[in-house]
């Protein structure tokens, strides 16, 4: 249930057991909003959709509407590119949506293939999620049959498939370019742009790519009007969305809040949400917007839930994933982890990305291991430094997609905050955690 | 063994038809290679190759950039624990470090019985269930060390065949096939 007076958009079907069902979808309202669009011109739904002010999901936060717009006219075929390939350390929130709710993400794939005029649509679903591919499966074949997908969508003459397509393992593939390279059968390594997708994309046809929580939205969106749903939120941060909680929190889990409208503080400790910090310690850093993003502390508990807010306060909201870290939490460790990640999916087509994430890694290892020197924070930023040049954000561009320049994210914060901590490690010859 | 059965053969072909370019259809076919054997040897890969027009170096170009393919017979349960962050927070290594212990293997070895092959892997999106793994790709959360010793005696015993088919199995439910056949199929579309 959304947080406080905020409506469901998202997960109003989530109190069922059986919300995976076409039987509980059909009862609850499913395909209203595919029927509803198919009625009215393509034009009219991408109006909508811009007048909602909806912002991706998938970590950039662009407008939607306005994406869809940048497809050139007349060109054809064109494709939508569905990413369900979740990857983003502590993001669980498209994970979700998929095993729970598949008729919401195949209805939102619909709607939206009808509103930019293509009858392909690929979904690419991250390859260890063996059970949102089989209750996937079996959604799509439901909705065949229904009538939801396939020639003449409910008598419109509107023709849409939608083709499921495994991921296999590659966090990369999460970036749009890469993701393209995936589905055309190669290695998942990232593209230059220009040319953008919109304009050549999936084999060099104009595509849009969208990520799964922002195309569950659209039924909503089609139902209740793009001002409604503008309506919710402030500023250019409309709507709700999905936040994935985890770390050291009483109630971690998925908890849809109205943007703009509460806190981070609200966020970990309210009853309805996360419920407290465990074992009532306090909180001693955050990750506002998942692994990328620069860590908070806490004296930013109580910036809003607004995209551009934590942006001007130099993180992002990224991909809606919250992670708190207690007193307890060492940050050598936790930064030291993250950074591991990185340089494990680094695609390797970018010297700064490919070495900098291996030799940083090392050396944050080596701190925590407690055969670090001091110079070693200098070394770290300035491998930094090479990696995203001011180290400031959003990151300079240094490399072809921006996995590189979010390497440092949580490097030069940690050291910025916890400095003491680093050199605790150094002086004691060891993790003072631990 | 290892080149794909007809049966296999007629699947890849309907898959081949889903996509307006054929290579598309190389991560699906490796998979059906994976489900078919448990693991993709080098004249799956050839045969994967000849399906696509492709040489089999492509193929392997591809297929070497995925973790989820395994290119050396593993245990028929493989079982991957997530330590990435939120787990990390949780006792994720700890209960790494445990499974390594009650399994007898170091991470990435497989047990002398061919029953477990054990690996660290990242965030796996369940992180609200930290410390969490998944065994062939389905998931297992919360995870205290005496489940984690159930588990093991569960999956050995054959209890939990239900839920988790053998390594290799990803998807039991066909997807359906597409209805308008590569009638938008683009010029010059692949290498
Ligand atoms: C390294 C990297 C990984 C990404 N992973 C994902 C992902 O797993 N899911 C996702 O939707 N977007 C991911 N993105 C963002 C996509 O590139 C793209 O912006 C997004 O899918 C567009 O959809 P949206 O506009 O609906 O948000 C990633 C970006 C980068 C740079
Ligand atoms: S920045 Fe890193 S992940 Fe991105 S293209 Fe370059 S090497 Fe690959
Ligand atoms: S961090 Fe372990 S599942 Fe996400």
């Amino acid at each position: 249930m959304a947080f406080r007076d905020a409506p469901d958009i998202l997960t109003s079907r989530l109190r069922y057991e059986d919300s995976h069902t076409l039987e509980r979808f059909l009862a609850t309202g499913g395909y209203d909003g595919l029927r509803a669009a198919v009625a009215r011109p393509a034009d009219e739904i991408v109006e909508e959709v811009k007048t909602s002010g909806l912002r991706g999901r998938g970590g950039a936060g662009f407008a939607t509407g306005q994406k869809w717009s940048f497809l050139p006219a007349d060109v054809f075929p064109r494709y939508l590119v569905v990413n369900g390939d979740e990857g983003e350390p502590a993001t669980f929130k498209d994970h979700m949506l998929i095993e729970r709710d598949p008729h919401q993400l195949i209805e939102g794939i619909a709607i939206a293939s009808y509103a930019i005029k293509c009858t392909k649509a690929f979904l690419y679903l991250r390859g260890e999620f063996a059970l949102g591919h089989e209750r996937m499966s079996r959604a799509l074949r439901e909705a065949y049959t229904h009538g939801a997908l396939g020639r003449n969508v409910f008598g419109s003459g509107f023709d849409i498939d939608i083709v499921l397509h495994p991921g296999a393992g590659a966090y990369i593939c999460g970036e749009e370019t890469a993701l393209l390279s995936s589905l055309e059968g190669f290695r998942g390594e990232p593209r230059i742009r220009p040319p953008f997708p919109a304009v050549k994309g999936l084999y060099q046809k104009p595509t849009v790519v969208n990520n799964v929580e922002t195309l569950a939205n659209m039924a909503w969106i089609v139902l209740n009007g793009g001002a409604a749903y503008a309506a919710l939120g402030q500023g250019r941060s409309t709507g709700t969305r999905l936040l994935s909680l985890s770390g050291h929190v009483n109630r971690p889990g998925n908890y849809e809040v109205e943007l703009a409208k509460s806190t981070f503080r609200d966020l970990f400790y309210d009853p309805a949400l996360g419920g407290g910090i465990k074992g009532g310690r306090e909180v001693k850093a955050f990750i506002p917007g998942g692994a990328s993003a620069p860590w908070f502390g806490p004296d930013q508990l109580d910036c809003p839930l607004d995209l551009d807010e934590v942006q001007q306060r130099g993180s992002m909201m990224g991909s809606g994933s919250v992670v708190v870290m207690d007193e307890t939490t060492c940050p050598v460790r936790a930064a030291w982890r993250i950074t591991k990640f990185f340089a494990h999916e680094s695609c390797g087509k970018c010297t700064p990305c490919r070495e900098g994430s291996g030799w940083l890694e090392k050396v944050l290892r080596r701190i925590e291991l407690g055969a670090g020197r001091e110079e070693d924070l200098d070394l770290l930023l300035d491998v930094c430094d090479n990696l995203a040049p001011g180290l400031s954000w959003p990151p300079g561009q240094t490399t072809i997609c921006v996995l590189g320049p979010s390497i440092p994210s949580p490097i030069y914060t940690s050291i910025r905050m916890f400095r003491d901590e680093y050199l605790t490690h150094v002086k004691e010859g060891g993790c003072p955690f631990s | 063994m290892a080149r794909l059965t007809q049966e296999n053969v007629e699947r890849a072909r309907e898959i081949i038809s889903r996509y307006p370019a054929s290579r598309s259809a190389l991560l699906p076919l490796l998979y059906l290679a994976q489900e078919q054997d448990g693991w993709i040897d080098d004249s799956a890969m050839e045969h994967i190759g000849d399906l696509l027009d492709l040489t089999p170096a492509q193929v392997l170009g591809t297929c070497s950039f995925y973790t989820m393919f395994k290119r050396q017979p593993v245990g028929r349960h493989l079982v991957s624990v997530c330590t990435n962050i939120a787990c990390l927070l949780n006792g994720g290594y700890e209960l790494l470090e445990h499974a390594e212990a009650r399994l007898g293997v170091v991470v990435d070895e497989t047990t002398p019985d061919g029953e477990f092959t054990l690996e660290e892997v990242e965030c796996l999106a369940d992180c609200d269930r930290a410390p969490c793994l998944q065994v062939n790709y389905r998931f297992f959360g919360n995870v205290t060390h005496d489940d984690f010793d159930r588990l093991v005696d569960d999956l050995r015993a054959g209890r939990l065949a239900e839920t988790v088919p053998a390594h290799g199995v990803l998807n039991r439910e066909q997807p359906p096939p597409v209805s308008v056949r590569r009638a938008d199929a683009p010029h010059g579309a692949g290498d």
